[in-house]
């Protein structure tokens, strides 16, 4: 009977560990299935473009198939034309800056630098024909290339100038067209840069065919959802925004479109979400099967062997060296840095000044904590050495793609000097004659090679204080990560006082009294 | 010297000790996984277990609360200097003599002075900063979110270092208390009697007497 409060006492603690345990029992493992119900559906075309009596004609150039596709579509090529994928720029805010235009046309990176006086070779990524110098005429409709996106036959493939490959038969491709493909979107997103993944990390050909491991939306034995199922397009505007060259924060694409705010069963991790955004727990690493590029050091880019170029190439057959472009650094299965962010960037802006000894961020992501806005996002941090002008302090456009030696193109002479005055001469900027290498620095956030759940990054990896994933960040406590010195110090302090006093107490008592006893 | 068995430590009082001394413990488990200090049971169950046992603490302080202040029995945390010196004496020599201890446990004093002054600061200062401090952990939002504001006032830091530092005190009080739990009759004596209720008490009038000697 004497025992009865001990007897409560074990069952309140039993109550504590059973509330405890069930808090992590509920779970909604039906919403997966309900998300691929509605959007992992196949898609089915309502046409079929080979019956079009148009389409049977024989076409001689690809300026041909486009008035046929918009003999039907007939508004079509107006929300093409005024598309980024089009214009490769649009007009943004930039705080500080004001309204600006600004894209793929006018801004510089951290990969091939720029297209200005290179178009030849960029505008094979362009969705239209004959994209080679300023003097594009962007509002001729019959330029706009439809086929790039909407083949549906795989054999469409673009060269020099933006023109379909010689040995594409127009017929064939115009009549299987329809919504576009893995490999459309990839043909330019999965090459950026001159080579598989060389850009983003999280985006390559893998994707093409790839298992849930990989990337857990289009894993074959996933979701299996084409690019298109989550960057929607509405007349021809796509959700989804690569802030290489994007600036503002809207018409992203999001995994909240699907997954809604709060898709967790444990509260404590829908907490999370107010801060910290879905990717940054769901990549727990990007180049999960091929290696993508974190460095490009220019400076060494030029050296002949025999008066040719050449290149070097590591055990996975990357190159860790081009004559034409300088030194790389691969890598695999990386772990993504992160960074507040907003949504909003800025950019280095072609003209603007750099500081010889500061890095040069192409791209400046916008956040912090103390921003409502923001969330820490995994971004891909690729850094480089490329050349700019000591005396202008101007990061300089190179001129690399000509079609023969003496034009000043680097990729044909190897001569900093010619290609820098000719590049700088395409976007009418000043060259001193004097040229040197400055580091730079470029953001990429990282939102595709979604982990299954399973392996998504757990609580340990952050909430530690031995190499966090957000070790970088400040502002904020982090249970875990942020000890204070002082309250640690002073607390194992009186911790061992009261151990070491307790010891020695206890044991002066025992020699004292066995003293006492002796006598 | 008459002595006699009473009924010293009622059953609710015993009930509230040792419940108490593991939700402490179980907390101080939990919280330093939370910490960062070790990993044991997984962070995730670590925070949740912590959670938990907070919940469970506030309904025994809730409890603790009604009984000290219905039966009476928070006269027994209220302080005094009378004897502390002695008390103090006692921890630091009369014990290495075998001395008797200066002052003696009764139904209507059960505490040593020390043990008064220890206790109630427990009671009215480290408990509730840690019961007001785990709050405000716990509710604590980003300003930002769904509109609520911080509780605090402040960054989550001030609420975390306060709620960490009176962890540590917590644990060196535990070690501390552990080990002069010893130093009663018997080694044991105390325990016993923590555990079954009962105490083996010499009478009221040697208790008296021995006050007043230990005095001078």
């Amino acid at each position: 009977m004497r025992l009865i409060p001990l007897t409560l006492v074990a069952a309140a603690i039993f109550g504590v560990l059973l509330t405890g345990s069930l808090q992590r029992q509920t779970g909604r493992s039906d919403t997966i299935q309900d998300l691929k119900r509605i959007y992992a559906r196949k898609h089915v075309p309502s046409v079929d473009h080979k019956k079009f009596a148009i389409l049977q004609k024989k076409f001689s150039s690809p300026q041909e198939v486009t008035p046929a596709c918009i003999s039907c579509h007939t508004e079509r090529h107006k929300e093409v034309m005024a598309s980024t994928h089009w214009n490769w720029s649009r007009e943004v805010y930039l705080p500080g800056r004001g309204i600006r235009d600004i894209g793929k046309k006018n801004l510089l990176n951290n990969f091939c630098i720029g297209v200005s006086s290179n178009l030849q070779g960029c505008s094979k990524c362009h969705a239209g024909y004959g994209y080679t110098d300023n003097d594009f005429d962007f509002t001729d409709a019959r330029d706009v290339d439809c086929l790039v996106c909407h083949d549906n036959s795989g054999t469409y493939t673009k060269t020099s100038a933006g023109l379909p490959s010689p040995e594409v038969d127009l017929n064939f491709v115009a009549q299987r067209v329809g919504r576009p493909q893995r490999g459309n979107c990839g043909t330019c997103h999965f090459y950026g840069g001159g080579g598989n993944n060389v850009k983003h990390g999280d985006l390559e050909q893998a994707l093409l065919s790839t298992s849930r491991d990989v990337d857990v939306h289009m894993g074959t034995d996933g979701a299996d959802v084409e690019c298109v199922v989550c960057h929607t397009a509405r007349n021809h505007k796509m959700l989804g925004k690569m802030y290489s060259v994007s600036s503002m924060n809207q018409d992203r694409a999001s995994c909240e479109q699907c997954h809604g705010a709060n898709p967790h069963a444990d509260g404590v991790i829908n907490q999370h979400t107010v801060k910290i955004a879905c990717q940054t727990c769901h990549i727990p690493t990007y180049a999960k099967v091929n290696e993508t590029k974190l460095a490009w050091d220019w400076s060494t880019a030029g050296r002949l062997r025999d008066g040719k170029p050449y290149e070097v190439e590591d055990a996975d057959d990357n190159p860790t060296y081009a004559s034409i472009k300088g030194t790389f650094t691969w890598a695999k299965n990386v772990r993504p840095d992160c960074i507040w962010f907003n949504g909003t960037a800025d950019h280095y802006l072609i003209g603007d000044p750099v500081q010889p000894g500061t890095p040069v961020r192409m791209n400046d992501l916008h956040g912090s904590y103390d921003d409502p806005g923001s969330k820490i996002v995994p971004v891909k941090i690729h850094r480089a050495k490329q050349i700019y002008d000591p005396e202008t302090r101007m990061l300089i456009q190179p001129k690399l793609v000509g079609n023969r030696k003496g034009e000043g193109a680097f990729w044909q002479d190897f001569d900093w000097n010619s290609a820098a005055a000719e590049g700088m001469k395409s976007v009418g900027l000043p060259y001193s004659g004097r040229y040197d290498f400055i580091d730079t620095v470029m953001y990429w956030p990282v939102n595709h090679m979604v982990a299954p759940k399973e392996k998504a990054v757990g609580c340990v990896e952050c909430h530690t204080q031995t190499n966090s994933r957000l070790a970088k960040l400040g502002g904020f406590y982090m249970p875990a990560r942020d000890h204070d010195p002082i309250v640690e110090w002073s607390g194992m302090m009186a911790i061992t006082l009261a151990l070491a006093g307790s010891a020695l107490h206890g044991a002066a008592r025992i020699v004292m009294s066995r003293k006492r006893r002796a006598v | 010297m008459r002595r006699r068995t009473i009924d010293f430590y009622k059953a609710f009082e015993r009930f509230w000790h040792w419940t108490q001394a593991i939700l402490i413990l179980f907390l101080a488990l939990t919280g330093f996984e939370v910490h960062g200090s070790y990993q044991f049971l997984g962070y995730r169950q670590a925070v949740l277990y912590h959670t938990t046992a907070a919940v469970a603490f506030l309904a025994l302080i809730a409890f603790a609360v009604f009984w000290h202040f219905t039966t009476g029995e928070w006269r027994h945390y209220v302080p005094t200097r009378q004897l502390l010196r002695a008390q103090l004496e006692y921890y630091v020599a009369g014990i290495f003599r075998d001395a008797p201890h200066p002052t003696k446990k009764t139904p209507h004093s059960k505490l040593n002075p020390l043990q008064k002054l220890v206790y109630l600061g427990l009671k009215i200062l480290v408990i509730p900063i840690m019961v007001a401090s785990g709050l405000l952990y716990l509710f604590f939002r980003y300003p930002q979110a769904k509109g609520l504001m911080t509780l605090a006032g402040g960054r989550l830091v001030s609420i975390a270092l306060v709620h960490t530092a009176g962890a540590f005190l917590l644990v060196a009080f535990v070690i501390a208390h552990a080990y002069l739990i010893t130093a009663g009759e018997t080694p044991v004596s105390n325990l016993k009697a923590m555990i079954t209720g009962y105490e083996e008490l010499e009478d009221h009038e040697e208790a008296a007497v021995s006050v007043a000697a230990a005095g001078d």
